[in-house]
């Protein structure tokens, strides 16, 4: 067992870290969820991660996106994530993705991934990924954050969750977010994923919404 | 009566439940109204634990959850 994963163990199984370390998962997004997500699969000890954004730093993303610093400004974001990939866990294979999930690429993206972990910004991209999920009989992770509040849940292939949860006409008017909201949905998130690639028991379909300010865990569904 | 529960930042200015009496609404779209809630802005409507729609009728006992988008990343 590799020193580094040697605290996971009592709350892992050694078998369990190993099943880790040969799973694939993607990322869709590298902004405030896909920052900490990306942290924690790295410190976690998942085998491959690959990780899109087409998007580059700029001043608003710094009071949360944790791969943002007045030095990434004007930077790729999946170039930023692939360079703290090697720093914290040089033992992950890191596929930087500098594109945005689109129609066109999204089932090529996500093609030989054991599960796909959501941190987009828009409902569009989400459907679209969901979609791309479902074809390919891939798992998704679901999460998203708007202020004090947080969301996630496991989509399994075929679940319209995301288009119950984001019916058509809906809008998201706010963009406000706090340093502290993207790290608790992304741990959520992670915590979904380890269960999931480690085969452990798991209720899917079910939306996991946390309100920070009210500290108060809703599950839907 | 009925009770409606807010969510996230719909409780904003609301708080987080409140009952209204049952003889003056008929759908959950008139308790969107009379809390000057726009329907866009209710991405998941449950009546009873049930995932419902505005046009949806309620009735006294009823419980109404009511939870705004969010969708950030």
């Amino acid at each position: 067992m590799d020193e580094r994963y040697i605290r996971n163990l009592g709350a892992l199984t050694e078998r369990e870290c190993i099943v880790l370390r040969t799973k694939t998962v993607f990322v869709a997004g590298c902004g405030g969820l896909g920052g900490y997500l990306i942290e924690m699969l790295l410190r976690l000890g998942v085998g491959t991660i690959c990780a899109a954004d087409g998007d580059v730093f700029e001043t608003s993303n710094l009071n949360r996106q944790l791969l943002s610093s007045p030095l990434t400004l004007g930077r790729s974001k999946a170039e930023a994530a692939a360079i703290r990939a090697a720093t914290v866990n040089p033992d992950v294979h890191f596929v930087p993705i500098p594109q945005f999930v689109t129609e066109e690429n999204a089932a090529e993206l996500i093609r030989g991934c054991d599960a796909v972990l959501d941190a987009l910004d828009n409902i569009q991209a989400r459907r679209i990924l969901a979609r791309a999920c479902t074809q390919a009989d891939i798992p998704m992770i679901h999460g998203a954050i708007c202020a004090w509040n947080a969301q996630a849940a496991v989509i399994m292939p075929g679940d319209d969750l995301i288009d119950r949860i984001y019916p058509e006409g809906v809008s998201l008017n706010s963009k406000a977010s706090l340093s502290f909201t993207p790290p608790f949905c992304a741990a959520m998130q992670v915590a979904l994923c380890t269960r999931l690639l480690t085969g452990r028991p798991l209720e899917t379909g079910r939306l996991y919404v946390a309100d920070l300010l009210d500290m108060e865990l809703t599950s839907l569904f | 009566m009925i009770e409606v529960r807010f969510f996230a930042t719909l409780r904003t200015d609301r708080g987080k439940i409140t009952q209204v009496p049952a003889e003056e609404v008929s759908t959950a779209g008139d308790l969107l109204r009379r809390f000057e809630i726009p329907a866009e802005e209710v991405a998941i409507l449950l009546i009873n634990g049930f995932h419902s729609k505005p046009e949806d009728a309620v009735k006294d006992g009823d419980v109404i959850s009511l939870f705004p988008p969010v969708g950030g990343g």
